[in-house]
């Protein structure tokens, strides 16, 4: 196989780019539809025998002196869902609710009830952030003392290429953004700097490698063709897995497997087209190989 | 050739066969069962309310496998899920909201595998059902209360030395009033002996012309509020074990805050009355006649409604210092309650009652409880008050310390009830709920139902996959897959992790990309094969080639779950233990037990091509 992949590389710069840009946008003018999780408030799921009549329950709870009522159905139509937003001390809650329903003779089975303070969903917040901050930190850090700098620089653009994208279609597609999906994430994250390690690797061992000559950019599209059958296997199993869960998984792992499975998209894009970019900008050469001969390849044995 | 040192298989079926092992406990079936806890200690599952139980349900045609005490609780066993439902339905309606009814499972494991140290996953609410909770301490309040209480020790020593005050609390200070400039001055000076405006102390202290505020400063109130989440963690932990549900949570979140959770519990109400009976104590003195309103509040008998005494506003100490509280008998057979305080209570008990023998000493439950009525429309409206209530009123004896007993009580029923009260009632701070969740028990069985059909559907996906992309080496791979879900399953289970369903995508993620690290040593060995290397060398070549790109795949993929792990709640955290587990296995899976099987498969005979 001999694809000139470096070729492409100004095309895919290009294309992600402009994602980025959509993203970046859409969060800053439209923002994230948040889950319960992170904006705190009330949620009920409630299972009827058959369909059930949405209309009904919104007149049933519109007595109660609460305007933001969300109300729909929830994986199937005999599921309901309904969140709102309560006041400070929570006197609304999922109580009153159900007593409200009852009362009108019109309560299902109460499958789940979630009640959060704001003040919880903020925290929550915060945490997730800075979660993100510290694994990118971390793995930048490991990736410098294992790889070489121009490899962590590589990896991290990468990540926040993943990151962003797929924050960006979470935004524009309104999808929730819960819990859930952060830890799918971090995943992504995992998973998106497995790619570009992979793929660090082979470069470093061509680089490294005395009888290999030609340009840097020879050595990479070399290495590029090398690992991209192994990405695309991997890749593709992945994606097989993700779709079991999104078939079986239900309505809570919907968007938690959607995140997941675009995460395995963009990340094996980005690192071939992103990684690549990054080591080519950064000029690395065979000299840069040399300065950090201290790398401990042949320790790794397995015999 | 390639073959395994003789220590080196053994060491890999040893793992295997440990792994077996300790997955089989989750093979066998559970049976439907019932927790039957009550609410109120006065009520005990002795023969007679066991035969009355039983009546019920037979009466009502629900089979009933086994019906035996355990614990506080009565445990019965059933045959069917539907008969799970049916006896709840009986029993709480039977009750009357007086008893904790908690659905759960009853393991089957054999008693050989039991013997072993083998049990079966623990279940997350969101697979078992049941209810969770988080508490926080109501910070603002709980320093009020102190500074109140000090407050009125303050005034009896300014009393004491001729200065006229008094006080008033608001959010988080309390304000000294005095009646002249000379009188702040004797109180500053007074209280600058004793140590309240030293810097660094616990007070901020400001002066007014004539008044003087109080505060805690930040740093001793994080202290405070750090000490008394540890002690409400103990009181919580009694509390909940008063309920006997089996595998219950509480656990310290953070710096001011408690989970619990209770598999299996449904009915959440009752639940939260018994965990969120956020009652503190307070003993006070009870007043003299002569006492000033000022003084003294007048309170009613928890048992006893219509009758009522007046307490001193001081409070000598509250709840958070009783360590233990136990019913039993005196040497005469009257029912009595033997109370044990910690060490600064008992001197603050001592320094109250020598001088105040022949008085009487009030114990007071404070309870939050929230109050739900309609309104002329129909309306729901709740509200949340505080009632306080005396639960004794008993004459001082004698000089008392840190361990005392309360006579007199009219019956071994009271004197349990009374115990119950001050053990678990012993809340240090009081706390609010600031989340709270429900998962019924159809819903967990729906959960657990998906999760193992998205395992299962993935697993054959990846299976068929890797058998038509690599041959003989895809069944290498796939058995490496099967002992990595084997391996997952005993490790989870022997450690006591617990299985959520975001764990189970953890698990599915895992079967994903476990075959990632013999993706990369399949494409490693047909390379060496395609530089013509001999097929034996050329497999050692794949193996060790691919070693260090999978190590630091993997190792980079660990630090992220742990990450996860550390800042994560509920489902994060679930998801990353399968997750951190799922890694470390695969590792060993994709490399040793692969490398084994490839080992048989071709290390003992000469190969001359390979179909990779």
């Amino acid at each position: 196989m001999n694809i000139p992949f470096t070729k492409f590389n100004n095309l895919g710069v290009f294309i992600s780019s402009v994602l980025i840009l959509i993203s970046i946008l859409s969060m800053l003018f439209k923002g994230l539809a948040l889950g319960l999780d992170f904006t705190g408030g009330v949620s009920l799921e409630i299972k009827y025998e058959q369909k059930a009549d949405l209309e009904r329950i919104r007149s049933s709870i519109s007595k109660i002196e609460n305007s933001n009522f969300v109300v729909l159905n929830f994986g199937s139509d005999d599921n309901v869902l309904i969140k709102f937003q309560s006041d400070e001390d929570l006197n609304i809650n999922a109580q009153t609710v159900i007593v409200q329903l009852k009362n009108d003779n019109y309560l299902g089975e109460v499958t789940k009830s979630e009640t959060i303070f704001p003040q919880i969903g903020e925290e929550l917040r915060d945490k997730g952030g800075i979660a993100i901050l510290v694994a990118i930190l971390v793995i930048l850090v490991y990736v410098i003392f294992r790889f070489q700098i121009k490899f962590g620089y590589g990896a991290i653009a990468a990540l926040v290429h993943d990151v962003l994208i797929i924050l960006g279609i979470f935004s524009i597609f309104n999808l929730v953004f819960d819990l859930s999906v952060l830890a799918a994430l971090l995943a992504v994250v995992g998973y998106s700097l497995n790619d570009s390690i992979v793929v660090s690797d082979r470069i470093r061992e061509n680089f490294v490698d005395k009888n290999k000559h030609g340009s840097s950019d020879t050595l990479i599209n070399l290495s590029l063709n090398q690992v991209f059958l192994r990405t695309i296997v991997t890749s593709f199993t992945t994606l097989l897995v993700l779709v079991a869960l999104l078939i079986a998984g239900g309505e809570v792992l919907k968007n938690f497997s959607l995140a997941l499975a675009m995460g395995v998209v963009v990340g094996s894009y980005s690192s071939i087209f992103i990684v690549v970019k990054i080591l080519l900008l950064t000029n690395l050469t065979k000299k840069d190989m040399e300065k950090s001969s201290n790398e401990p390849e042949e320790s790794y044995s397995m015999d | 050739m390639n073959r395994f040192k003789i220590w080196q298989n053994f060491l890999i079926s040893t793992v295997l066969f440990v792994g077996i092992i300790f997955s089989l406990p989750n093979f066998f079936p559970t049976n439907p069962a019932l927790q039957v806890a009550s609410s109120n200690s006065s009520i005990f599952f002795d023969a007679s309310a066991k035969e009355e139980i039983e009546k019920l349900l037979k009466k009502n045609n629900v089979i009933i496998d086994k019906i035996e005490n355990v614990e506080n609780a009565l445990q019965i066993t059933l045959k069917s899920v539907n008969d799970q439902l049916t006896a709840r339905r009986l029993i709480a309606d039977y009750s009357n909201g007086e008893f904790i009814i908690a659905l759960n499972s009853v393991a089957t494991t054999p008693n050989w595998l039991k013997d072993l140290g083998g049990k079966p996953l623990n279940l997350g609410l969101d697979l078992a059902g049941g209810v969770h909770f988080l508490l926080e301490v109501d910070t603002e309040r709980y320093s009020t209360e102190r500074l109140s209480s000090e407050g009125a020790s303050l005034l009896e020593e300014f009393s004491k030395r001729g200065i006229n005050s008094n006080y008033k609390s608001s959010r988080d200070e309390i304000t000294l009033n005095f009646t002249s400039l000379n009188n702040v001055t004797e109180a500053k000076k007074y209280l600058d002996q004793n140590n309240f405006s030293v810097s660094g102390s616990k007070y901020d202290l400001i002066q007014n012309e004539n008044s003087i505020n109080l505060r805690y400063t930040s740093n001793y109130l994080a202290e405070i509020v750090d000490y008394a989440v540890d002690q409400n963690l103990v009181a919580l932990r009694n509390r909940v074990n008063e309920l006997g549900v089996s595998e219950p949570i509480v656990q310290r979140e953070g710096k001011s805050r408690i989970v619990v959770e209770l598999p299996g519990v449904q009915d959440s109400a009752s639940a939260k009355k018994i965990i969120g009976k956020t009652a503190n104590l307070e003993f006070r003195l009870e007043a003299k006649s002569n006492a000033s309103f000022l003084r003294k509040d007048k309170f009613f008998y928890k048992n006893q409604p219509s009758s009522s005494a007046f307490l001193e506003k001081k409070i000598i100490l509250s709840g958070d210092s009783v360590t233990n509280a136990q019913s039993s008998f005196d040497e005469n057979g009257r029912p009595q309650v033997n109370i044990s305080l910690d060490i600064s209570g008992g001197r603050a008990m001592q320094e109250a009652t020598k001088d105040n023998i022949g008085r009487r000493l009030g114990v007071l439950l404070i309870e939050e409880k929230t109050k739900t009525f309609f309104d002329e429309n129909n309306e729901v409206l709740q509200e949340s008050y505080v009632e306080k209530s005396i639960i004794s009123n008993a004459t001082i004896q004698d000089v008392l310390g840190t361990s005392f007993r309360i006579t007199g009580l009219s019956n071994s029923y009271e004197a349990s009830d009374l115990a119950l009260l001050l053990r678990a009632g012993a809340l240090a701070a009081p706390m609010k709920f600031v989340e709270e969740q429900t998962i019924g028990p159809t819903l967990g069985q729906e959960n657990i139902t998906k999760g193992l059909n998205s395992v299962i559907i993935g697993f054959i996906l990846v299976f068929i996959f890797m058998l038509i992309r690599y041959r003989l080496f895809g069944i290498a791979a796939n058995f490496a897959l099967i002992f990595n879900l084997v391996l997952i399953t005993a490790v989870m289970s022997l450690i006591g992790a617990t299985l959520t369903l975001p764990g189970i995508a953890g698990i599915v993620l895992t079967v994903g990309m476990a075959v990632d690290a013999n993706v990369l040593i399949f494409a490693r060995i047909s390379e060496e094969i395609r530089s013509k290397s001999e097929v034996q060398l050329a497999i050692k070549n794949g193996f060790s080639k691919a070693f260090g790109t999978i190590m630091d795949a993997n190792i980079t993929t660990l630090l992220v779950a742990l990450i996860l792990y550390a800042i994560g709640t509920g489902p994060i955290k679930g998801f990353a233990i399968t997750l951190s587990i799922g890694i470390v296995t695969s590792i060993f899976t994709a490399i040793l037990v692969t490398r084994g099987i490839i080992n048989i498969m071709y290390g003992y005979r000469k190969v001359e091509r390979l179909n990779i």
